[in-house]
């Protein structure tokens, strides 16, 4: 099928595309478009007006700010992956990238256009929140900050007002420290390589030198319309020994999640492995803190 | 409904001017605009793999952009593949060598996924070859002589100068 | 003779023009002043047809008309002509090129949009209104054969669109006599071909309008020209039908479909070439489908495990329509008892009219199914008797000193099924040998030690091939030197112009690279058939063979005039008839054909017919049976339910290899086809006949990062049926794959997981099954 018809725009400026954000009626932003041309050519989408971000300057590129990892929202997939920064200071975000579609798709797809769209199973907005990032906003108003926790509002639905564009994520990375070693796992359960997750989970731990849990943060994607943060977990494993803790023993909020269900898996079966990629992740992000594993 | 835009790329080396509905997906304007047929259409919806080519240095789906956002940019095809003289590169040989195409359909997706990834990752592995080449889907061949071409082209390719 | 190219393992001469981008496909013709066509196209499953409304839709940008069957009137009118007309099916069960009084399926064409570009065809598609009046919707095969069932379609009495029988032996006497009787209900899943080209056709009328040519992605021109000029009312040779570079088929593209006709009729009514691209979508709601088949079967045996007899009953999901008549059930029922002597067989398949896509061959048409069943109750039988499966099947299997071995089945005809040839057991050894049976135990506790459960499966299979009446062949040396080979065998992507140059270049001692292949084309050869079935080696390659023969004994006796030699003393070297042994003494098949070719006022040399040419139908001679043997091990995570193909082997007899290379890839192309059946292939309905799974992020194809290395191994007994003692090699791949994958699974599940009895599986199911 082909595209229905648009007014294609081509901002170069942050001012020019916050003008026609507030402008336009029924306007879409072309990011990446991994996920917007599918849908564009299925005719599941009608825009009247399509904005093309791609020659937006500023956008794109990954920086360090102090301790902050800042990813620019129109930062290729392929770029994030490629990354020495997000290998050594982000590492999981590289393992996550790994998983994030093929290599085509990675060439155009963009770590912002992928925390914007929302797919209930994508990596990306999951490891914002596995971070507490916050994500950079400019708007026709001026700028402002969304907290990770606040950025999903529903099904595909960003916290994005109709006027507003994503300029980029800032990332804090968890570093070893007098306080501790930090370790981070990651896990999922996808049919092929390179599909959307069934269920996928990351943890990041740091564990001090007594072998204590000091921090802890687990996130679930694939489960919930929104990437899932596991609190009750969280919380039950701080100060537990990293030799004995099994998260296992801890998933009652787990029993509790509003899971999803689709014509290919219903909600026991994904709760399964939820409870199985938690049971990994958390495991690997302990062995990592802990020197077992590289 | 928007006139048709004006492209400037280089396309296979050469530069190529041509208007386009801006709706019009890269695949289309390279097939039907260009005249560059050997880029193939499979499913429209980015999972195939068929329509890969090269943009920039990095390997896309052609399906999955517009032909207005080549504007500017080099475009690499299938067909530029070819030397000018018609002789095969040794991917496109190893492709025959080792039976890699049936129908040859998705045969022109793999030979350019293949070929950005030969351009980055001098040794590849088994593993890194499948992983390449999982975007792309064949029907005809069960991708075992696909993978032997790319690993037979590799090897030889680290023998020719750069 | 010596052979050069027949066994060699020879590069396609197919091969520089598709890695070049330089292939042809239907999409890739532009004829001037070409149109393009949107379907507007049913979205409910039934319904009656109330009303279409174009007004809007004719007015828009770009569009040149929209048509419904009615603006065709003057043209043709009605349901299409069957394929392959059965006594069972009293009045044809075929679509309209465009559906006017009732929709049956969701997809059905009711309206087409012809523009200037497919955008703005398919704009205007979208604004045409279509009322349909919805009818209650058939989308279970077993609930349609309910007696208060909704009717697939309203204007039959029932959903039964046939009963179909096979039988032989005495199944009562034994099943009452055997040790044991196990019972069980096995269930196949439909898929797709998906094929990575989509269908396409660009109709071309000419100047006078009486003229069509018609461009299709099609593994049947021939069918395709025979049953549009039958539906035309045209006489065959006004109507040119040919098949360009095809993008894979794998049995759909066999099929003669309602936008071939419906895009014939527009560029006719126009009078301008008129072009149809399938889309994906498209594909997934019109391109056939199969495999949808539930069987509850009964096996009998003896305590020593030596299967005696089978029984059962069968439904067959036939879809909206039966375009190709009753070939897949009929096909069904001569695939048992596959490789096993059986006493007696009876077994009944009702075939039953649903609102889903229509049914025909998708590569190893019914044998795929039939083979599960079949070893799945193997599988049974030795689980049963606590026996190794192996066991079950050595003692169960025809025997090579029982060759030709007559079943006691009847093929299409009524002729009694043969088979021809092979050695079923060594098959079965050898590829336990091969996957190292011995080495499993051990292989099985290391993966057991890393949290995984490793299974071995095992099946085997026998394929009818070489399917009648024939696929002839014109040889020709033209008056350059060069050999064209003319057949109307389409290809699409098996290799045949390579496989026919090898046996055409054999037989006249030329080079491969100066053969030329015309196929698919029905101006460039009379008659054609179908490339289906696994047929086209035995078929064509045979006259391919037998016409080449005669071309050479045409050349010997000129030059045996000529050089005043004596056939016996001649030798056909790089293309020149030489004396053995006398350098210089010569004549190219050049200057043969130059001479054949006629003077004007000049007799022919030698009293010769003109030309240096033959024609030739091989006559099939009943159906060649290949046969094989498959195992593989599968690896499952029992957290997860993940299965995943670790080991694969083939072992495979398809008589004589004329290309290993090329046998090799239909082979393991194939099995890759039956583990995506096996695993990932699923094509879900909703209960209003809807389809669910209509995009690749939906439907899981097989991609390389999941499949294994798979190791194939040939066993060649020479077929005593053909010239060339070869035997199809099409599907063996796809037909033991699913069964051999689920063996693996099942045992890999362990005694306690129940019997496992359908395909695909999934993580889910296997979850489920390990709880």
């Amino acid at each position: 099928m082909k595209a229905p018809p648009f007014t294609y725009h081509r901002p170069t400026t942050g001012e020019e595309l916050a003008a026609l954000l507030g402008s336009l009626e029924n306007a879409k932003v072309l990011a990446g478009g991994q996920s917007l041309m599918p849908m564009l050519n299925l005719r599941l989408a009608f825009p009247d007006h399509l904005i093309d971000i791609n020659r937006v300057e500023g956008l794109a590129g990954i920086k360090v700010e102090g301790e902050d990892v800042v990813v620019g929202a129109m930062t290729r997939q392929a770029d994030v992956l490629a990354s020495s920064v997000v290998a050594e200071r982000l590492p999981v975000l590289a393992e996550a990238l790994r998983h994030v579609g093929h290599i085509q798709t990675r060439s155009r797809g963009t770590y912002g256009g992928s925390c914007c769209h929302l797919d209930p199973s994508s990596e990306q907005p999951a490891m914002a929140a596995l971070y507490d990032a916050r994500f950079h906003v400019v708007g026709a108003a001026g700028r402002r900050t969304v907290e990770a926790a606040d950025w999903s509002v529903g099904m595909l639905q960003s916290a994005l007002a109709d006027d507003e564009y994503l300029e980029a994520i800032r990332f804090t990375p968890w570093r070893d420290g007098a306080d501790g070693r930090c370790g981070y796992g990651f896990a999922e359960y996808a049919r092929r390589h390179g599909d959307y997750a069934i269920v996928g989970c990351a943890a990041l731990v740091r564990v001090d030198q007594a072998g204590a849990i000091g921090r802890a943060a687990v996130v679930l994607f694939g489960v919930e319309p929104s990437p899932t943060r596991l609190p009750a977990l969280e919380a039950a494993s701080l100060g537990q020994a990293a030799a004995g803790f099994n998260p296992a023993s801890h998933l009652g909020e787990v029993d509790a999640l509003d899971v999803m269900e689709d014509i290919h898996v219903n909600a026991v079966y994904r709760r399964r492995l939820a409870r199985v990629m938690i049971g990994r992740a958390f495991a690997d992000a302990l062995a990592r803190a802990t020197g077992a594993k590289a | 409904m928007q006139q048709p835009l004006v492209i400037t790329a280089t396309i296979n080396g050469r530069p190529v001017e041509r208007a386009a509905d801006p709706r019009m997906h890269l695949a289309d304007f390279l097939r039907h605009e260009v005249g560059l047929t050997g880029t193939h259409v499979g499913c429209e919806h980015g999972v195939c793999g068929s329509c890969t080519v090269i943009v920039d240095g990095r390997p896309v789906r052609s399906c999955l952009m517009l032909a207005v956002q080549v504007d500017g940019a080099a475009v690499e095809t299938v067909e530029g593949l070819t030397g000018a003289s018609g002789s095969l590169s040794r991917l496109q040989r190893a492709f025959s060598e080792h039976h890699a195409l049936q129908c040859g359909f998705c045969t022109p997706g793999m030979l350019m996924t293949l070929e950005a990834l030969l351009r980055t990752v001098l040794n590849p592995t088994e593993t890194d070859v499948r992983d390449a080449i999982s975007g792309n889907i064949c029907r005809c061949t069960g991708y075992q002589g696909i993978v032997e071409a790319a690993l037979t082209a590799a090897k030889d390719r680290q023998g020719e100068p750069a | 003779m010596s052979a050069r190219y027949f066994g060699a393992a020879v590069n396609r001469l197919e091969d520089p023009k598709l890695v070049s981008g330089a292939g042809r496909y239907v999409d890739d013709l532009h004829p001037a002043g070409l149109l393009h066509v949107a379907f507007v196209r049913s979205q409910r499953a039934h319904g009656l047809v109330r009303g279409v409304d174009a007004g809007a839709a004719a007015r828009m940008a770009g569009v040149v008309a929209v048509f419904t069957m009615a603006d065709f009137a003057d043209l043709a009118s009605g349901p299409m002509p069957p394929l392959a007309p059965h006594p069972l099916i009293k009045t044809p069960i075929t679509y309209w090129p465009l559906a006017a009084t009732e929709v049956r399926h969701v997809g059905e064409a009711i309206a087409m949009v012809v523009a200037d570009s497919r955008h703005a065809a398919e704009d205007a598609a979208a604004a045409v209104e279509v009322d349909i009046e919805p009818l209650p919707v058939a989308a279970d095969a077993i609930a349609a054969l309910a007696a208060d069932a909704p009717r697939a379609h309203s204007d039959r009495d029932s959903n039964l669109a046939a009963r179909l029988a096979a039988k032989f032996g005495d199944a009562d006497a034994v099943f009452a006599g055997a040790d044991h009787v196990v019972a069980e209900t096995i269930v196949t899943h439909r898929g797709g071909c998906h094929a990575m080209e989509c269908r396409g056709v660009v109709a071309v009328p000419d100047a006078m309008g009486e003229d069509l040519t018609v461009y299709t992605s099609s593994q049947s021109p021939f069918l395709v020209r025979r049953i549009l000029a039958a539906y035309l009312g045209r006489d065959e040779r006004h109507v040119r039908v040919v098949a360009p570079d095809v993008g894979g088929g794998f049995g759909p593209k066999a099929n003669v479909y309602p936008e071939e006709f419906a895009v014939a009729l527009a560029a006719l009514k126009l009078g301008r070439p008129v072009k149809w691209i399938e889309d994906r979508q498209e594909h997934f709601l019109t391109t056939t489908q199969q495999r949808d088949q539930i069987w509850t079967v009964e096996v009998a045996f003896t305590a020593e495990g030596r299967m005696l007899g089978l029984r059962g009953r069968g439904v067959h999901d036939n879809g909206a329509y039966a375009p190709y008549g009753l070939i897949l059930p009929i096909n069904a029922l001569g695939c048992f008892p596959g490789p096993y002597a059986l006493e007696a067989l009876d077994v009944t398949l009702d075939v039953a009219l649903t609102n889903m896509v229509p049914t025909s061959p998708v590569r190893g048409a019914s044998r795929p199914i039939v083979a599960f069943v079949l070893e799945r109750m193997a599988d049974r039988v030795a689980a049963h008797l606590g026996l190794p499966r192996e066991e079950v099947r050595r003692r169960s299997f025809v025997r090579a000193d029982q060759m030709p071995y007559e079943t006691g089945g009847k093929a299409r005809d009524g002729s009694p099924i043969s088979y021809d040839s092979g050695d079923y057991r060594q098959a079965l050894d050898l590829a336990l040998s091969k996957i190292d049976v011995a080495g499993f135990p051990a292989r099985r506790e290391a993966a057991l030690r890393r949290g995984k459960l490793l299974g071995l499966g095992m099946a085997s299979c026998v394929e009818d091939t070489g399917l009648g009446p024939f696929e002839g062949a014109t040889v020709r040396v033209t008056p350059a030197g060069k050999v064209v080979i003319a057949t109307g065998a389409s290809s699409q992507g098996q290799g045949h112009r390579t496989v026919f140059a090898q046996i055409a270049a054999d037989a006249l001692g030329v080079d491969i690279n100066d053969v030329i292949v015309d196929a698919a084309d029905t101006d460039k050869f009379p008659l054609g058939i179908s490339t289906i079935a696994s047929r086209i080696a035995v078929t064509a390659g045979s006259s391919v063979e037998m016409a080449a023969q005669k071309v050479r004994a045409k050349a010997l006796r000129f030059a045996s005039n000529r050089l005043e030699a004596g056939e016996q003393d001649l030798e056909i070297v790089d293309g020149a008839i030489q004396v053995k042994g006398v350098p210089g003494m010569s004549i190219t098949l050049a200057e043969v054909s130059r001479a054949l070719a006629g003077a004007a006022g000049m007799s022919t040399p030698y009293g010769m017919e003109p030309d240096l040419a033959a024609t030739a139908y091989f006559e099939s001679q009943g159906l060649t049976f290949a046969y094989g043997s498959n195992a593989c091990e599968v690896e499952i995570d029992p957290d997860t339910g993940d299965a995943r193909v670790v080991r694969y082997v083939v072992v495979h007899d398809c008589g004589r290899l004329i290309n290993p290379q090329i046998v090799d890839g239909q082979i393991i192309g194939g099995v890759v086809h039956g583990i995506g059946n096996a695993l990932f292939e699923r094509m879900l309905h909703d209960p209003e006949g809807q389809p669910l799974t209509t995009t690749y992020a939906d439907y899981l194809l097989p991609i390389a990062t999941e499949m294994p290395r798979i190791e194939v191994h040939h066993i060649e007994t020479p077929s005593p049926r053909n010239p060339l003692g070869v035997k199809g090699a099409g599907e063996g791949g796809t037909i033991p794959a699913a069964a051999c994958v689920i063996s693996a699974i099942q045992d890999a599940l362990g005694p306690a997981a129940p019997f496992v009895a359908h395909h695909p599986i999934s993580p889910q199911d296997i979850v489920a099954m390990l709880d």
